[in-house]
This record gives structure tokens, C-alpha cells and sequence, in this order.
């Protein structure tokens, strides 16, 4: 498949809201890279865990939706920084192309669905259509002396067969644009474990544990942040962050980045353009640390 | 462990008609325990998923339709990606799901409304509205102390709207709905 630079962009509804500094710094590592994202018009809400829970004509229908309006704008790619967005709309192309399943969704949505476009992750775009290389020749600022933990969630390539990219088990994309932006990454062995998802409203005691144990295994490796690609797992591991202290009786203060915003910095975009204001566990104290680090090893080697 | 009397419980329809909505072929299943080793959620669950599975082959409809692990499975597809067998476990949790709301069942019922106020914002507005669909969650559990604790964390950061986003097409949306609920009734 050719390069595709034009793509329909479905921002998913947590993208206008708790995670809006994923959607802002996708917008504008994006357009740094030369992508052109075309938002998908009047688009709706994909239906999340909760639809799926319900039916899955019902949650495909919601999606199709959207690939069907994707479709007839003439967009054959769409894609999505959220993972739970992706996995609706990934299965979704997969169901309808069972034809009596398609029908049902035909039924639900009151007219024929259309040649469905293809979908993938922002990240995906990012690690395949642009690739690591050509993402390093825009860094301006490299994350020298970050270390990082990257932790991908657990469903952005699971099951494989659906999400069609990267490992299932020791995802590597993330991994390979953060080294491209300068940073270090440490090796991390939960870096598909699920967070808790949606039950942090309804029990929280189960996503306190859960996000606990991705934090302070985070905080054991003596990472500076952990950066994430799913906007749940951003809310569990940093709004929810001292929820998770108070059970595990630990006191991590570990930032949790969206990739895209790491990428955006070492990119030298304006912090403004990438939402770092919105982080709840402030940023900041990692950022300054690793510039530290940074200079004593210039230092150190230059005094050698 | 549980006895489990199969003269007296197994219901081979139930098993048909879960292989029949999920597409999976549930004898496959050699309880090897993969699932349930890799299962995050082992430590919450009443049943653990191979053991779900072990039930679901000896048709143990009312035990499974009525316990609490098939409403915190999150769908983290690492039973599924896991299984030797290519069986989708996930896929069966979602159908069991499927069939306890149509019994009329929720072993855990927080998350059930909390789900259910998520999918009432979006058929109001379109897209969901966050603030509004926890406030419909507190109102049906009467759990007014749900996150009180985040308010001050993220209001002030401006992430949290007051205002839903109502799409233009929201009619169309909830037309979904609708139809999706004639087509349960028929």
C-alpha cells in the first residue's frame, strides 16, 4: 500500500473532553509531519465497552455510522488516536463483511452500507505511513536524558487478527518513536496489562490496584514517565493516580504523557499547542530532571 | 469446588445458543488455564474465566448468567490473544453479558448502570457527555460520593465540559436505538 497522507480523523468523544490534550497534540504532531487529517463530519459516538456489552450489531451500527460517512467523503483511511475507538471500528469493518451480520447492521442503520474504509491508530499511521526515521529528521529538541516507560494498554493490539498491527504480546512502535525523539526508554514488562478500563466509576478498587501495580513497577524501574496512547489509561494512571496511592500505601508522583505530546515537545512545539497544562500529575519536575541528566553526562564525558 | 449436578442443571439450548451468538465452539475449550492465568481481573472475579468456561460447556446457564465476572471482564482481548485454541473467550464474555441483560440480570449491577448511563448520553446527545453521564450514574446508585475526590484534580484543568456536544445527526443516532430495540422486541 502507498503512503497514505490523507486521512478521515475520528477524535472520539473523550478527545472534546478528559483527554483533549491528546486530541490538541495529535492535531499537531500530525501537521508538523505533514499529515492531513479531515475530520469525519457530524461524526458519533462509537458505542465504547458499553455498546459492545449490549449487542454487536447494535455497537456496529454505531460505528459503521461513521465509516459510512468517512466512505462517502471519498476517505479510504481512517484513523484514531483512541484505542477503544479503534478496536469499534476495526471490528466493526470485520463484522459487515459477514453478509447476513451486515444486514442486521443494514436493518439498524436503515440503508446500505457503502464499501467500508480501512482503519488504524494514529500510532499506527505514525510507526508504518511515516516511520521512526522520518520522524527523528523533525526533532528539534531530543528528550535526551528521559526515561520513559511505554505503556501501550491492552487492547491497541489485541486480539491480532483484529488490530492487525505491531505484537500483541511486546508492542514495539511506541517505543521505537519515543527513542526517535531522544528519550530513553526503559524496558517494560506491563506494557500490555489492562489498566481497569471503564470501572473506575463503579469500582474503583479494582482500577486502584490494577493502575498501583503499573505505577509502582514504573516507579521500581526509576523511569521519569510513563506515556500511554489510550485516554483511559491517561485518566486511570494520572487522575487517578493517588487513588491508587491510598490503596497500595505508596506516594508515586510519576507524570503520565500522551506519546504525542513527548513527540510534540521534541518536535519544539509550544507546550500550549500540546496540552501539558492538562496533566494532572505536573509534568514539569520529570521534564527539568532529565535535562539535568542530561547535562552532567554532557559534562561528564566532555571532562573524561 | 463446587458439585455441579449435571442431570439436574445442564441446559444444552443455553450452550447452542451461546456458540450460536458468538460464533465460538465452546467444546474446544481443554481448560488448559491460559485465560485465567493472564486474566487481570482474576482477583475480582466470583468465577474465573476458565472455570466460565468449564460451566458453559456443562450448559450451567443459571450460575453463569447470574455471577459478577462477566460484568467486570473489561475486554483486554488477553484471554482471547492467549487462548492455544483460537477459541474468543472475550467474545463469550460479551455474549453471556448479552444474555443476562435480556434476563434481565446483572450480578454487578453498578457497572451495568454505569454502562447504561454512558449509552443514554449517547443516544441524547450524539456523543457521550461525560459529566452528564456520571451524574445520571449517581443518581441511579445513589453513590454521591463517586469521585468526589477527582473534582478538584481536573476541573480546574478545563477537561471536564458543562455543556454536552449534540451532533447534528443525533436524531440518526438515536434512531439506532429505537430500531435496535424493535428488532430485541421482535
Amino acid at each position: 500500500m502507498s503512503s497514505p497522507r490523507t486521512y478521515a480523523y475520528y477524535p472520539g468523544c473523550s478527545g472534546l473532553g478528559t483527554s483533549m490534550e491528546y486530541d490538541i497534540s495529535t492535531r499537531a504532531v500530525c501537521k508538523a509531519l505533514g499529515m492531513t487529517l479531515t475530520d469525519i463530519p457530524d461524526w458519533s459516538c462509537c458505542g465504547s465497552t458499553p455498546a459492545h456489552t449490549v449487542d454487536h450489531s447494535f455497537s456496529t451500527a454505531l460505528s459503521a455510522r461513521n465509516l459510512k460517512i468517512a466512505a462517502k467523503a471519498g476517505l479510504s483511511t481512517v484513523t484514531t488516536p483512541c484505542p477503544s475507538c479503534l478496536t469499534n471500528l476495526k471490528t466493526a469493518g470485520k463484522n459487515v463483511k459477514d453478509a447476513e451480520f451486515k444486514k442486521k447492521v443494514e436493518i439498524l442503520l436503515d440503508g446500505q452500507l457503502p464499501e467500508l474504509p480501512e482503519v488504524m491508530s494514529v500510532l499506527q499511521a505514525l510507526y508504518e505511513d511515516i516511520g521512526a526515521d522520518v520522524v527523528a529528521e523533525h526533532v528539534k529538541k531530543p528528550l535526551t536524558g528521559l526515561k520513559v516507560a511505554c505503556y501501550y494498554g491492552c487492547i491497541m493490539n489485541r486480539p491480532p487478527e483484529v488490530m492487525e498491527f505491531d505484537d500483541p504480546e511486546h508492542p514495539i512502535a511506541m517505543d521505537k518513536l519515543m527513542e526517535a525523539a531522544g528519550a530513553t526508554v526503559i524496558p517494560f514488562p506491563l506494557k500490555v496489562e489492562c489498566c481497569g478500563a471503564s470501572l473506575g466509576v463503579a469500582r474503583k478498587d479494582v482500577v486502584a490496584k490494577l493502575t498501583g501495580k503499573l505505577i509502582d513497577t514504573a516507579a521500581g524501574l526509576g523511569v521519569d514517565a510513563l506515556v500511554t496512547a489510550c485516554p483511559l489509561c491517561q485518566m486511570n494512571l494520572d487522575l487517578r493516580q493517588d487513588q491508587a496511592n491510598a490503596a497500595l500505601g505508596t506516594r508515586h508522583r510519576i507524570p503520565v504523557f500522551y506519546y504525542t505530546q513527548l513527540l510534540g515537545l521534541a518536535f519544539d512545539l509550544p507546550e500550549e499547542a500540546l496540552g501539558l497544562d492538562k496533566l494532572c500529575v505536573d509534568p514539569h519536575h520529570a521534564l527539568e530532571t532529565a535535562k539535568e541528566r542530561a547535562q552532567n553526562t554532557k559534562v561528564r564525558e566532555e571532562t573524561a | 469446588m463446587d458439585v455441579v449436578f449435571l442431570d439436574k442443571t445442564r441446559d444444552d439450548a443455553f450452550v447452542a445458543e451461546v456458540e450460536r451468538e458468538s460464533g465460538q465452539n465452546v467444546a474446544l475449550c481443554y481448560q488448559c488455564g491460559n485465560c485465567t492465568a493472564g486474566c487481570p481481573y482474576t482477583f475480582a472475579y466470583d468465577i474465573p474465566v476458565s472455570q466460565i468456561m468449564r460451566l458453559l460447556q456443562a450448559g450451567q446457564k443459571d450460575r453463569l448468567l447470574k455471577c459478577k465476572s462477566i460484568w467486570l471482564c473489561a475486554t483486554c482481548e488477553s484471554c482471547t490473544t492467549r487462548c492455544p485454541n483460537n477459541i474468543d473467550v472475550a467474545k463469550i464474555m460479551d455474549v453471556l453479558r448479552h444474555q443476562a441483560r435480556r434476563h434481565g440480570l446483572a450480578g454487578e449491577r453498578n457497572v451495568k448502570v454505569f454502562w447504561d448511563a454512558f449509552l443514554d448520553s449517547v443516544k441524547a446527545h450524539g456523543r457521550v457527555f461525560e459529566l452528564g453521564a456520571l451524574a445520571t450514574y449517581v443518581t441511579r446508585t445513589g453513590r454521591f460520593w463517586t469521585d468526589m475526590d477527582l473534582g478538584p484534580k481536573i476541573f480546574p484543568k478545563g477537561k471536564i465540559g458543562f455543556k454536552p456536544h449534540d451532533i447534528k445527526g443525533k436524531d440518526e443516532v438515536k434512531k439506532i436505538f429505537d430500531r435496535f430495540m424493535e428488532e430485541s422486541s421482535k
